[in-house]
């Protein structure tokens, strides 16, 4: 599978170009060259599935994990060294897949949306290097590569955020966003070092002796590895970056703030997810609790929001939190006993992909049509634009669960684990899997029907998007009709073998019953132009609404941390402790010479007189001295 | 002649030429033959060295000399180089080279202005390649003489006290550093200056832990550090634009290369005993430099600070003492010298066009000069570590190496240490945010031009190198690597890090204890 390079070096080559070269390109040129490298990409990573996908299996059932590439690029000891190469496994063909085709389907989308607009090249220049970078964070074949990419796809990310970067809203989310994920990395970092300390290789598949004297240093090495996790998987109290990061251009939001980047975290989570089961079961089940928690936080925000692009950041924010907890609640590698939740959370990174990615470039194509992200300047589109109004839709019932669509089988095998593990969790994420039908129905008819803002509407007409834009949207619409149905427990499953998935028809009825009764709950509320239910909940719990619109002041919080204690109470005092302390210092040390040289000058003063009388007090003081001893 | 001796002889040609020459066309000429022909050299030297070790050399110095100087106290002109100083004449050289650029239109008095110029890379490329305890001494003063100057006449702002105080704080530490060395000379036996042979005679360990500390801080002054850095922002922020380069780009090594080629390598007994003490302060430079450049408003400031944490963080590697630490500090020697070579040059390229470096009064470069916005983010984003530039090669082989000692002490230094990358993006973020991005709403900023072809020249160099070491360091490491190995593994073995704390405790009560000794036999 040498070819699997081509996949890394073809964004590589591709950002380079136009990163240097892209100023003197047109606008088509630019987008052209980003765009049919990232085409070959992604037809290489479909060949690469369906070859790795169709090759024989090993006696044990698994799929030999394969390293076309694998060469030392920065070594420390002979042990130690950060290698760069390329994993060929279940899980990385898994990623490249979803990476390529999204990323794919966002260059071609960009082509209308950002059309005209000033740093074309350089948007497509950031994406090339965004795409790079995300693919080689999936291909890493040791903890330290994929630390290396991680940083990348954080700096493109923070570049992409601020692509509009006149704009001041733009600047301080994308600076909120790197410096959040980088404390966050941190944590990641120092989870590498111990990891690296304790088995003396950053190879994902260490010696099993050497992980077995770890001892208690493999649990808190993970847990600090996921603490970076969770810093780009947006997980609370981490998460609040990601709504900021909705100034990007919306092509960007699909591509890395909903389908990718973000899901890095479950990535890394599965990834390491053998040294989880074995030898830090307790880390794994801390991350139900935080992913459980995030999920429902971020569930309860959506519900009220009026940004579009913020609502289905909190949905992200929302759905990573499932994945998390589909990851946690493993108790076994053996998917049948127990393992369940990892083939869960991997099938639900696929699906969420795609329809999250599809209702992000719809919300791109209404965004594009009114020119604003409120919901207030929409309503009624349903009439002007039918192909995103559809295909939208479809994207809602497959994250509300409803069947067939492609949520609904990765949500149900979520909720199967979670129900395995414990009830109480099981029933926690229905009723969250119940909130989010609701608040995805909720946004759907505040764009779609319920109130329109005519006045807006008839001084400026929505029109449907153009073909290069809606040709996405129906692509993915495809594969999120028919994602169910892919036999995913034969690809991808906690220890490599095929698992069958199966329906458990009670699971599946409830968690139907509850999406559709938050459907119709939320039909009720907010269909017709007039929404008295609405209105009455919102006067009725004024603090409440405003708290959750506020998003229960997690922002103030941590603006209170950074602004005040790090600003105000430590740089502060501190740059003005080393001016007026140390520098104080030596400036009178400096002061004190002068002033000493100015005091015994007038002793110099050529008078012979003066001379000899010091010459005998010193003569004096010297036999006295010498008398004295 | 040994052919380490043109990196002395090309700058003493130049400032010949430079005397002779006519005109300003006639400096210009003198300085770019000059300064390339010493940056060819350097290659030259790099590709020379690899190969020779790639024969499989055992020695640990290449093309080494010596020719008698002064018999009776046998000071010699001794020359050899290792991995180590070999990377360091690379750096020193592409400094040089790109600082000439940097200051092409300078004005006025250019002929004098490069004679300094000259004079002071010269006292930085001898020290480079001096074996001997004197050569070292003395082409370490040549260096700090000419900055004075420099700073005094061609600076901006309060240039008559930053350069009278940088001046006088590094003399002070030089005054330490020569009874430092007079200490090593007369404790080893008063038969040599030459380090490789000093490192052969044993010194007694008494005389080691009273002179490491002097070394060490004499050369820690100019390694910025904590409490002595106070000379580095107001140094830097009068300095102009190619000599804060090359200060801040290759001076400031000298104080790292110094403490590790003379203080640990001849008194491992002395950093054994010393090193958890200046471990700390190393803690502090680097943490403290980071949280008080958060707050600057002035661009020179934040970069000066930004030094002392990360030059900070070359002593702090060193004193982990293990293999991997060194190599990275070494590293980040390198690193850093040219990350901060191109914020400086940066800056005073923005400086020379908007005449401020107020960041409260600049806003929306990015659209006004885009070439140099562009250069200013690609040298912020290797600041804070980035993978593929500098930075990061650097700052992770540290903190790796620096994890390699388990005990307490050395971990929470180190993670304490690792906490600067946070602070690091959080000041340079803000500085690009403030600058770069926005709209520009001053007049007289919006009328102004990007870069000169001269400008352009220095900062691509710049960025290329930053780049070619982040991209491609297994070469670098190696290199460094096999030339930290001999005078790591003396400290080492000296070494038990089982209970730092305890073992400064009872060190410093030792010291009291012999320094009353010392002092009661003295009267």
């Amino acid at each position: 599978m040498e070819y699997t390079l081509y996949i890394l070096l073809l964004p590589a080559l591709s950002f380079l170009l136009l990163a240097l070269a892209g100023m003197k390109m047109g606008h088509r040129t630019a987008g052209l060259i980003g765009t049919l490298s990232l085409a070959i990409v992604a037809v290489l990573s479909w060949w690469a599935a369906a070859e790795y996908f169709t090759m024989p299996r090993q006696a044990d059932g698994t799929l030999a994990a394969l390293r076309p590439y694998n060469v030392e690029w920065l070594p420390f000891t002979d042990t130690l060294h950060i290698d760069m190469g390329i994993l060929v496994d279940p899980l990385s063909v898994l990623m490249l897949v979803v990476v390529s085709t999204v990323s794919l389907m966002v260059h071609i989308y960009s082509f209308g949306y950002m059309k005209g607009e000033r740093g074309f090249q350089r948007y497509y220049a950031f994406l090339s290097l965004f795409t790079f970078a995300m693919l080689g964070l999936v291909v890493a074949t040791n903890i330290f590569q994929m630390y290396v990419f991680w940083e990348l796809v954080g700096v493109s990310s923070y570049l992409l955020i601020g692509f509009y970067y006149t704009k001041p809203e733009a600047i301080a989310a994308s600076k909120k966003a790197f410096i959040v994920t980088r404390f966050a990395d941190l944590g990641f970092l120092i989870g590498i070092l111990i990891y690296g300390y304790v088995l003396g290789t950053y190879d994902f598949s260490p010696s099993e002796q050497s992980l077995m004297q770890g001892g208690l240093m493999m649990p808190a090495a993970l847990g600090l590895m996921f603490v970076g996790g969770a810093g780009k998987s947006a997980m609370f109290p981490l998460h609040i970056w990601l709504p900021d990061a909705m100034e990007g251009p919306t092509p960007v939001s699909a591509l890395i703030h909903a389908a990718t980047m973000v899901v890095a975290g479950v990535y890394q989570v599965a990834r390491l997810f053998p040294i989880y089961i074995g030898f830090a079961p307790q880390t794994l089940h801390m991350i139900v609790a935080v992913g459980a928690f995030t999920a429902f936080y971020a569930a309860t925000v959506a519900c009220v929001q009026t940004d579009i692009k913020r609502v289905l950041a909190f949905s992200t924010i929302s759905q990573i939190g499932f994945m998390m907890v589909a990851l946690g609640v493993c108790t076994s590698a053996d998917p049948h006993e127990g393992g369940l939740g990892y083939m869960a959370s991997m099938y639900h990174l696929f699906t969420h992909a795609m329809f999250k990615a599809l209702l992000f470039l719809g919300a791109g194509s209404i965004i594009h049509a009114v020119h604003s992200n409120e919901m207030s300047t929409m309503g009624g589109l349903h009439k002007y634009m039918p192909v995103t109004h559809i295909t939208f839709l479809i994207a809602c019932l497959a994250i509300a669960g409803i069947p067939p669509f492609s949520g609904f089988f990765s949500k149900d095998e979520i909720l199967a684990a979670c129900f395995r593990y414990s009830d109480v969790v099981g029933w926690v994420m229905t009723v969250i899997a119940g909130m989010t039908a609701f608040y995805m129905f909720r946004l759907y008819y505040g764009i779609f029907w319920g109130k329109e803002n005519k006045a807006l509407h008839e001084a400026h007409r929505p029109h449907e998007s153009p073909f290069v834009m809606t040709f996405p949207l129906l692509f993915l619409a495809l594969v999120t009709c028919v994602a169910g149905f892919i036999p995913f427990g034969h690809f991808v499953s906690s220890d490599g073998t095929i698992y069958d998935i199966h329906i458990e028809p009670s699971v599946a009825a409830v968690s139907i019953i509850v999406a559709v009764v938050a459907i119709l709950l939320a039909t009720g509320m907010y269909f017709r132009e007039r929404q008295p239910v609405a209105v009455m909940l919102q006067r009725r719990f004024p603090r409440l609404h405003e708290a959750a619109y506020r998003r229960f002041y997690m922002d103030e919080v941590w603006l209170f941390v950074t602004k005040r204690i790090i600003f105000r109470w430590v740089s502060r005092p501190l740059a003005w402790f080393d001016r007026h302390v140390i520098d104080q210092f030596f400036n009178f040390t400096a002061w004190g010479a002068n002033a000493t040289a100015e005091e015994i000058q007038p002793m110099q003063s050529g008078n012979i007189q003066s001379y000899t009388i010091w010459f005998f007090v010193g003569i004096i003081g010297i036999a006295l001295f010498m008398l004295a001893f | 002649m040994n052919i380490l001796s043109l990196f002395v002889l090309i700058p003493l040609l130049m400032l010949l030429a430079l005397w002779l020459a006519r005109g300003v066309k006639g400096v210009r000429g003198v300085m770019v033959v000059g300064a390339s022909a010493l940056l060819a050299l350097a290659v030259w030297l790099t590709f020379a060295y690899l190969q020779w070790r790639r024969g499989g050399a055992g020695e640990e110095m290449f093309l080494t000399d010596s020719l008698m100087w002064y018999a009776p106290l046998h000071i010699c002109y001794a020359v050899g180089v290792d991995g180590i100083s070999v990377v360091m004449l690379l750096l020193s050289a592409i400094i040089v080279f790109t600082g000439t650029f940097a200051s092409w239109r300078l004005q006025p008095m250019t002929k004098e202005y490069f004679l300094w110029f000259t004079l002071l890379s010269l006292g930085v490329l001898g020290f480079f390649i001096s074996t001997d305890l004197f050569t070292m001494f003395m082409f370490y003063e040549v260096a700090l003489i000419p900055m004075y100057l420099l700073i005094g006449v061609w600076g901006s702002g309060r240039k008559e006290y930053a350069a009278m105080k940088l001046t006088l704080m590094l003399m002070g530490g030089s005054a330490f550093l020569l009874i430092g060395i007079l200490g090593i000379y007369y404790g080893a036996g008063a038969e040599t200056m030459n380090v490789l042979e000093l490192a052969k005679a044993h010194i007694p360990a008494e005389v080691q832990h009273i002179f490491f500390p002097l070394v060490f801080l004499g050369f820690g002054v100019l390694g910025a550090l904590f409490p002595f850095h106070t000379w580095s922002p107001d140094g830097h922020a009068s300095a102009p634009t190619a000599v804060s380069m090359l200060h801040a780009g290759v001076l400031m090594k000298l104080g790292g290369y110094g403490c590790f080629r003379v203080a640990m390598y001849l008194m491992p007994e002395g950093a054994a005993m010393w090193g958890d003490v200046f471990l700390i302060l190393t803690t502090i430079s680097v943490v403290y430099g980071a949280f008080s450049a958060v707050v600057q408003t002035d661009l020179k400031y934040i970069n000066a600070y930004s030094s002392v944490s990360h030059c900070g963080l070359v002593l702090f590697a060193l004193l982990m003492m293990t293999r991997v630490s060194c190599t990275g500090a070494i590293l980040q020697m390198l690193s850093h010298g040219l990350m901060t070579a191109l914020f400086f040059a940066l800056i005073g390229m923005i400086y020379g066009r908007t005449h401020t470096r107020d960041i409260r009064q600049l806003r929306g470069l990015m659209k006004i000069m885009p070439f140099l916005a562009v250069g200013y983010v690609v040298a912020g984003l290797a600041n804070l570590g980035l993978p593929g530039l500098s930075g990061f090669v650097a700052e992770m082989t540290v903190f790796v190496g620096s994890f390699e000692n388990a005990d307490v002490f050395h971990r929470t230094c180190t993670i304490i240490a690792t906490t600067s990358i946070v602070i690091t993006a959080v000041y340079i973020l803000r500085v690009v945010g403030r600058i770069l991005y926005g709209t520009c709403t001053n007049e007289a900023h919006l009328k102004l031009t990007d870069a000169t072809w001269d400008e352009r020249v220095a900062v691509i160099c710049l960025i290329a190198a930053v780049a070619g070491l982040g991209l491609a360091p297994w070469w670098v490491s190696d290199m460094i690597n096999v030339s930290v190995d001999p005078i790591v593994s003396r400290v080492a073995s000296l070494l038990t890090f089982n209970d730092g704390v305890s073992v400064v405790c009872s060190d410093l009560s030792r010291m009291m204890a012999e320094w009353a000794g010392c002092a009661g036999a003295m009267l």
